[in-house]
């Protein structure tokens, strides 16, 4: 914000300096976006965003645009680039096929709160519904996926609309906005008298005010629990209040769980991690959301992937819900307790309305369980007997070599459950995935973004064969920007996780899952990027020694076990306790 | 008008801003749902620059709550408001088109327009349009009573409803106008508390 403040006042010296300053509307798109603190663009030209490529070119000290080689990579860029850096990403794509490309990538941060400007080309406004060339009633095929869109048709417009999409994307519940802006408003010029971001919209209230009669409330409940259980989400990460909520745990001793986009939010190895939630979650953890008495869900919405069935879930407990967005209070799950608010107001409010407290016996329980399941499931996984490897020590040998300092950006699938349950995180934003859509596709390009968003940082993008060859063209973006990312394609020649259910619950009748791949490695080295196949557990330290060591991208596909199961597992239709070891 | 399994019909008010694609945003969260909307009105409110949704479904109050969430979370939507009929006070209005000679014809027509509380909006040589407004069952019950006069045409206006107990919009405006409003505007209603008319 105080970059921003100091840019306006600039600005509005250059206006007093030239009142009567007359730019297009692309260029005026452009003053507004260096105003907002961007920095970065992923995005791809096309005919009906050409004033706007065209004004670009002046612009290119100032704002680095990333060529990507197909607007769903862009969108997925943006998504990493957003969710490492905790900046709005910003993509630009043009009018028809270009706008219809963002669809996946705008559905999938809608749904994982990730704030996005999308800026799409349209037809001159005189063409509109005329079936122009590249004419796609963008506005309308988006409205179900975005948070706000509107459509820009004079470019007197611009400024407000531009300060309204970038507040309404970051602020409250963060999501996607999409702003269509005709040709003509492109081109147009008009009198530019500044720009000045937006912090109020009559009718969006972003944050609703915490009552502290509610924190007192699931205070008491909290004090007089024996068996209180912390489910984290997203939301903690969002609000940007991991500090708040680590303090809020260790004061009130209580067990914390964490949901897919939760991880990362405290250290994998906090005390009171006891792991991950879910269908494919600890053992501990799901077992005992049925024998908790008060549990406390915090900036997370009760996915049915992580409450399995609804009605046999927590039934027993008290339920405390912290969250931003009042919709999601009761939507899934009664609320006993409902904490309103950003939990970076709430948490500390909450913290110190609580005794501080340790409850030995109940976190032994959890122990007991991840003993279980290390004897029946991770023993094999990490450290397994076989003579193919397995996805787990694969990422437990990446763990050792990252010391969980790394940015782990995952695909959807099997390899995804395996790095979210194994790779250590001892950093938030630091675990990028695909959480509520189950994109396919999306990791290759997430990753470029997510290491625009964090340069300093290592990231390494865990994919599968099936998934990497959804998106595999961002390899033009990697070879294109040298973007230093490091791939690991984790190939069991099967589309895994739904050969899983088809073994599991379809009699193993393997219904078209069975992939062939290209060689991965001649396929990166044609983009110029180093690469390694390996199958053998004893090149695999060093191979991902050397892919850490290597300056710039690398590409290593590692062949594992091909009908290997992600466990535990909560199938469909079952209650969390019903978690299956094998 | 009690349905199966809890259904009944609720009355959702939205005050809006005037937005073009604003209608779209808010029907989808229905269709989205395979909810049907029985009647959709929209209108002016009694500020100027507010518009005003009617929307009647058939529906549990429990989905009817989710619903007036998804709804109020709309970036242009100002407030949302859901009410049972018997909170509100509602019309519809129906015009029915006959034959102006079978109206000559028959005296009967028009005792029956005036134990039907209808009046006449236009007389043409070749037509005469009749208007009612009230509830469905009234609108309906003169049009099966029109009906074997060979009515030529029929339609009736989607619902409009005053809430009873509303103070207005007005005031609840300058709140949201301020950038910290106070807790009127941001009403917590998932307690339910004392079986309050419910707002969100």
């Amino acid at each position: 914000m105080e970059v921003a403040q100091q840019a306006i006042s600039e600005a509005t010296v250059q206006s007093v300096e030239s009142p009567a300053k007359e730019i297009t509307g692309s260029a005026a798109l452009l003053e507004a976006l260096i105003i907002e603190g961007v920095t970065t663009i992923f995005g791809y030209p096309g005919g009906a965003i050409m004033p706007i490529y065209d004004a670009l070119y002046d612009y290119s000290e100032q704002l680095q645009h990333i060529l990507v080689r197909h607007e769903q990579g862009g969108i997925h860029a943006a998504q990493g680039f957003a969710r490492t850096s905790g900046k709005v990403g910003v993509v630009f794509a043009t009018s028809g096929p270009g706008a219809t490309n963002l669809v996946t990538g705008l559905a999938d941060a809608q749904i994982d709160s990730t704030p996005l400007v999308c800026i799409t080309g349209q037809v001159f406004a005189h063409l509109l519904g005329t079936d122009a060339f590249q004419e796609t009633d963008v506005i309308n095929i988006t409205t179900p996926v975005t948070k706000w869109n509107y459509q820009v048709t004079d470019a007197t417009e611009l400024p407000e609309v531009i300060a309204k999409a970038f507040y309404i994307a970051r602020s409250g519940r963060p999501g996607p906005v999409l702003i269509d802006i005709t040709k003509n408003a492109q081109i147009q010029k008009f009198k530019f008298k500044g720009y000045t971001p937006c912090n109020h919209i009559r009718s969006y209230r972003p944050k609703p005010i915490v009552r502290p009669q509610f924190i007192q409330q699931a205070a008491e409940l909290i004090n007089a629990a024996k068996k209180p259980f912390i489910l984290f989400g997203q939301g903690v990460i969002l609000g940007g209040a991991e500090k708040e909520f680590a303090a809020f745990v260790e004061k009130s001793g209580i067990p914390a769980a964490w949901t897919v986009l939760g991880a990362g939010a405290i250290p994998t190895s906090h005390p009171l991690n006891v792991g991950m939630l879910g269908m494919h979650g600890n053992y501990g953890p799901n077992v005992l959301t049925n024998s908790c008495d008060v549990l406390i869900a915090i900036g997370m919405r009760f996915d049915d992937r992580v409450t399995g069935r609804l009605d046999k879930y927590a039934k027993q407990a008290k339920v405390i819900h912290l969250d931003i967005d009042p919709a999601e209070i009761d939507k899934n799950v009664k609320t006993t307790v409902p904490v309103w608010g950003d939990c970076k107001e709430t948490l500390p409010l909450l913290t110190a309305a609580i005794e501080e407290k340790t409850h030995p016996e109940w976190l032994q329980l959890f122990r007991e369980h991840t003993k279980q399941e290390f004897d029946l499931v991770i023993e094999q996984e990490l450290n397994p007997t076989t003579d193919e490897m397995t996805m787990g020590e694969v990422i437990k040998q990446l763990n050792e070599l990252t010391k969980g300092e790394a940015v782990i950006v995952t695909d959807v699938g099997q390899h995804q459950m395996v790095a979210c349950r194994y790779a250590q995180f001892n950093n938030t934003r630091s675990n990028v995935t695909s959480g509520g859509l189950g994109t396919m596709g999306f990791a290759l390009p997430a990753a470029i973004g997510a290491k625009f968003g964090t340069p300093e940082k290592e990231v390494v993008a865990i994919i599968g064969d099936g998934g990497f060859q959804m998106t595999l063209q961002e390899l033009g973006t990697v070879m294109q920007e040298n973007t230093d990312i490091k791939i690991i394609i984790l190939n069991n020649r099967f589309l895994g996780m739904v050969r899983q259910w088809q073994e599991l619950f379809n009699e193993r009748r393997y219904s078209f899952v069975d992939m062939k791949s290209p060689d991965f490695v001649q396929l990166a080295a044609a983009y110029g990027i180093s690469g390694k196949s390996i199958s053998d557990r004893k090149d695999l330290p060093s191979t991902l020694q050397e892919m850490l060591a290597h300056k710039g991208a690398y590409l290593l596909e590692v062949i594992v076990t091909r009908e290997n199961n992600v466990f535990p597992m909560v199938p469909q239709g079952c209650s969390v306790s019903e978690i299956r070891l094998k | 008008m009690e349905h199966q399994e809890g259904k009944q019909e609720f009355n959702i008010t939205v005050y809006t801003e005037n937005q073009v694609g604003l209608l779209n945003r808010i029907a989808i969260i229905f269709t989205r749902r395979k909810i049907n909307i029985d009647s959709l009105n929209t209108s002016p409110s009694e500020v100027g620059s507010v518009h005003r949704f009617n929307i009647v479904i058939t529906e549990t109050e429990d989905v009817v709550r989710k619903l007036c969430r998804q709804i109020e979370k709309q970036v242009e939507v100002l407030k949302v408001y859901y009410h049972t009929n018997e909170d509100v006070i509602w019309q519809e209005l129906a015009l029915y088109k006959l034959s102006t000679d079978v109206i000559a014809e028959k005296v009967s027509v028009e005792r029956l327009l005036r134990e039907n509380g209808a009046r006449t909006v236009a007389i043409r040589k070749d037509y005469t349009v009749f208007e009612t407004t009230g509830h469905r069952e009234e609108t309906d019950n003169l049009l099966s009573i029109l009906q074997p006069y060979g009515l030529i045409e029929f339609v009736r206006s989607a619902r409009v409803a005053i809430i009873k107990d509303s103070e207005g919009f007005n005031a609840k405006l300058r709140e949201f106008e301020r950038l910290e409003p106070g807790e009127e505007v941001i009403e917590n209603e998932f307690l339910n508390e004392g079986d309050q008319v419910f707002t969100m």
